[in-house]
């Protein structure tokens, strides 16, 4: 599908709120694209993290929105030790998932752990789960 | 010398071994973890956005806690770790937010903490060196891989233990136990932490890669500071058999456990009940515990 870049998207309401959260100039990022290659969990993400930044440079927020992959960053914290603008795109992915959260998106749903899981996993597992995947945290 | 120390949940349950092997060689190189009297879960990730205090609030009560009962604060578990010590550096840097959470928590604290790991009382307190000298069982022979991780090395700036990318502290630990060190280029690589519970693909792929960069130099052996990266790299290994009945399972120790054992504490530093993958076959045949009568 053909999207249109506007220049009055560039800057709306969640672009400012991403860059509240996450207190990153997307506008830093020259797209070297170091971040996506360090980044171990580019396989399962649908876009690449330096592509998360140039929808935002572009002012397209909804296709980050959209994209599952700010729900499939580990918060490695990777791509924030290589970028050489010394931009945190952890933070950027972290402010994308607490604006979903924040208006009651959950991402996973605790009912579907098995008891035997729940025994297994460790606390750390399904704490830092819950306050990453869940609305209330 | 007695140190505060902050456990943290895991370490109270699953990852009892960590723990209970930690404070005893603690003893038996002449220092001491006295356990906050009151602490509670530091919240297991550190918030990353700047609007959420809240989420700062209880690290911020087992820093205040621990700067009642001395200046350095003690953790084992490296997502404690990096929870406690990102949060002290907030409270050291950002007085806006620093005055909200402690407002908020009806407590006055400055940041002057130290957070400290256990790793850096051994380099910088004990020394390798000195520890060493208190082998009793050098584990000679044994080839083990360091894992370090995410969270125990990054953000650099903010943890300042020791190079990310070229980390040094737990080779230099194990050549002091007397085992062989094995390199390998995955060991701060994430093993998929918390998507285990989201994307558990990516945390069985992301621990695959780790395991088998490790075995194809030679590792037998992981020793790791985090409970999270010990389960995943552990409980994946059933889904990774799955896919591949003839991988090579690694078994993956808490690093107190090993060193325990090399200062003569016996096996009961070892919980291999606890482990998904028995370490005892390896450590058996390096003459460090003694075979399974069944095995
Ligand atoms: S490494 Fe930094 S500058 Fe390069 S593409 Fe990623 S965010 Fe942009
Ligand atoms: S923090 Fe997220 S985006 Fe950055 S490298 Fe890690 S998984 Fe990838």
């Amino acid at each position: 599908m053909r999207k249109k870049i506007c220049a009055e998207n560039i800057g709306n309401e969640t672009q400012e709120k991403i860059k509240e959260l996450s207190m990153q100039n997307v506008y830093a990022c020259y797209q070297c694209g170091k971040c996506s290659a360090a980044c171990p969990a580019t396989e399962e993400m649908d876009m690449l993290p330096n592509q998360v930044i140039r929808y935002l440079q572009l002012g397209m927020d909804e296709k980050v929105m959209e994209a599952n992959t700010p729900w499939i960053c580990a918060s490695c914290l990777q791509c924030m030790s290589v970028c050489p603008k010394g931009v945190d795109l952890a933070r950027i992915m972290e402010a994308i998932r607490m604006i979903q959260l924040r208006s009651g998106k959950n991402e996973i749903s605790i009912r579907e752990f098995d008891d035997e899981y729940r025994k297994r996993a460790p606390q750390i597992a399904l704490i830092s789960g819950y306050r990453k995947f869940l609305s209330l945290s | 010398m007695k140190y505060p120390y902050f456990p943290g949940c895991t370490l109270y349950t699953k990852a009892k071994s960590f723990d209970e092997a930690g404070k005893a060689v603690a003893l038996k190189l002449g220092f001491e973890l006295e356990e906050l009297e009151d602490w509670t879960c530091c919240g297991a990730s550190f918030p990353l956005a700047e609007d959420y205090d809240i989420a700062l609030s209880s690290p911020t009560r087992a820093l205040v806690n621990g700067a009642k009962v001395g200046d350095k604060l003690v953790t084992l578990c490296a997502i404690c770790h990096n929870v406690l010590k990102r949060t002290n550096n907030v409270m050291k840097t950002n007085p806006e937010r620093r005055e909200k959470v402690t407002g908020f928590i009806e407590e006055e604290y400055d940041g002057s903490l130290d957070v400290v790991h256990y790793l850096e009382i051994l380099r910088d307190e004990v020394g390798f060196e000195a520890l060493g000298e208190k082998v009793e069982k050098p584990l000679a022979g044994l080839k083990v891989g360091a894992y370090y991780g995410c969270l125990l090395l990054r953000p650099a700036d903010e943890m300042q233990m020791d190079d990310p990318d070229q980390p040094s502290i737990m080779e230099e630990l194990l050549v002091a136990l007397g085992a062989e060190p094995v390199d390998y280029p995955m060991k701060s690589e994430c093993c998929g932490a918390f998507q285990v519970v989201h994307s558990d693909a990516t945390a069985t792929r992301c621990s695959r890669e780790i395991i088998d960069s490790a075995q194809s130099r030679g590792a037998e052996l992981l020793i790791t500071a985090c409970p999270l990266c010990q389960f995943n790299l552990e409980d994946r290994q059933n889904e990774m058999k799955e896919e591949d009945t003839g991988m090579k399972t690694l078994p993956v120790l808490y690093f107190t456990e090993l060193l325990g054992l090399a200062l003569g504490l016996g096996e009961a530093m070892l919980d291999t009940e606890k482990h998904f993958t028995d370490p005892k076959p390896i450590l058996a045949s390096h003459g460090l515990v003694a075979a399974d009568a069944e095995g």
